[in-house]
């Protein structure tokens, strides 16, 4: 369908929008990269009276790293990212997502801060910044405000962002020597949201785990954290059995929705041989990078 | 709003509506109705354009963005009047039956092989994923881009038959 009427805000610049969204609060809807929010207009699932769009904020858009962690501007392109050697070397994890995020035209406009802002719990990247801790900036008039990734999400495209905020920032910790990743996903086909996707971090040192992390996208209605599984792998050295045992524990309490990709108890299954392939692919990539 | 923007090669203005799409602003504005619309929520890739370099869904692109920016479309996409190489080779392999998803195809075709000039089938494939076709099956329209990237190497190697 055609979008429906609206009016459109073009700020150049963070005060300029977040005063902008101060006059019209829950009117509005924040437009970065479009490509969840347009097609919400265009199905009526979304009735912003006004668009604020960030796409002429020049200072929204880079990566930059210092001290330990990796700032993502909001607007930054989902291409850009993926082309991005700081990326590469220092937020491994992040980099193993981005190309599977939508098909290549979708990554052309799409934004980081858009996809974490929509906050699609089968997406891609909210699962790679619950399994990194990421952080996220948002400002408001009355200043800025770091949330944990950990109390981002809060529901099916639900996010703690206040209306008069603006997510300005996700900032990523960079890995360390030993940290290996993999994100792994099955969907029908290359691009489309995945039916489990699975983010998961290992980092070894003489051989045994010292941090786990493992995040699933697409079995609840928020990236999950499997945590048992975690614990149990820390301190423990790789193996098949220890993997199948993480397997088990990540998924024992998980209860995935169904739909007609596949039935919960299919779902649950397919997290389960995601977290076997997830840790043994981190494992390997973790002595590479020792 | 007042918008500027370059399509094809040539300078184009404009008064679209916030709400209006890029690609209703090319086939309504500027009677460019080779870009065509499926969907119209970016699912079916039937009206992907060239923005700035990169193919991007003209249907989840508000034509007052596209301000400042040069947009190619599938009639700008060849020489005046005839085929470029990926559309001649697209039509030696009979990419197309019904054509509506062609255009899509085509740019979403050259933007990657203008990026990617040695890609593989996989990678072709992959690259093709979000562009659907309810007629070929999609064997004929991977046929025609990995010829036209034959071709095309063919021509860089100066070796052209």
């Amino acid at each position: 369908m055609k979008l429906p009427h609206v009016d459109y805000e073009a700020p150049r610049a963070v005060a300029e929008a977040v005063e902008l969204l101060a006059e019209h609060m829950d009117e509005a809807s924040v437009l970065a990269g479009g490509q969840s929010l347009i097609p919400l207009l265009a199905l009526r699932l979304a009735h912003p009276a006004v668009l604020i769009d960030i796409n002429g904020i020049a200072e929204l858009s880079g990566v930059s790293a210092a001290d330990g962690w990796v700032a993502v501007g909001a607007m930054t392109r989902e291409y850009v990212a993926e082309e991005s050697e700081t990326l590469a070397g220092a937020v491994p994890l992040l980099a193993a997502a981005l190309p599977l995020i939508g098909h290549e035209a979708i990554r052309s406009r799409g934004t980081i801060g858009g996809s974490l802002a929509h906050a699609d719990p089968a997406a891609e990247l909210p699962a790679v910044a619950r399994a990194l801790d990421a952080e996220f900036v948002a400002v408001s008039q009355s200043g800025e405000r770091v949330v944990p990734a950990a109390e981002w999400f809060e529901g099916y495209l639900m996010t703690s962002r206040r209306v008069d905020e603006l997510l300005v920032e996700v900032r990523f910790p960079a890995a360390g020597r030993g940290t290996g990743v993999s994100f792994q996903e099955v969907a029908r086909r290359h691009g489309d949201f995945a039916i489990v996707g699975l983010a998961a971090s290992l980092t070894l040192a003489e051989g045994v785990i010292g941090d786990a992390r493992l995040a699933f996208a697409g079995v609840a209605d928020v990236p999950v954290r499997a945590v048992d599984a975690e614990d149990l792998l820390v301190g423990e050295a790789p193996s098949a059995e220890l993997f199948d045992e993480a397997a088990r524990r990540a998924t024992d309490d998980i209860d995935p929705p169904a739909d007609l990709h596949g039935s919960s108890d299919y779902r649950k299954k397919v997290a389960a041989a995601l977290v076997r392939r997830g840790l043994r692919a981190a494992a390997d990539n973790a002595h590479e990078r020792q | 709003m007042d918008i500027t923007l370059r399509v094809n090669g040539a300078t184009c203005t404009g008064s679209p509506e916030a709400r209006k799409t890029l690609a209703d602003f090319l086939r309504d504005d500027l009677s460019l109705t080779g870009t065509h619309l499926g969907c119209e929520h970016g699912v079916c890739g039937a009206c992907t354009v060239i923005v700035d370099g990169r193919a991007v869904r003209s249907c989840l692109m508000l034509a007052v963005q596209a301000a400042g920016c040069e947009v190619t479309t599938i009639e700008g996409l060849g020489p005046e009047g005839g085929l470029g190489t990926l559309q001649q080779a697209m039509w030696d392999s009979h990419s197309f039956q019904c054509g509506f998803c062609t255009p899509g195809m085509v740019m979403q075709a050259a933007a990657f092989l203008s990026d990617h000039p040695d890609a593989d089938e996989r990678q072709i494939r992959e690259a093709l994923s979000g562009n659907i076709c309810r007629c070929t099956g999609y064997e004929s329209i991977i046929d025609g881009v990995l010829l036209a990237a034959e071709r095309n190497r063919e021509h860089r190697a100066g070796e052209r038959p």
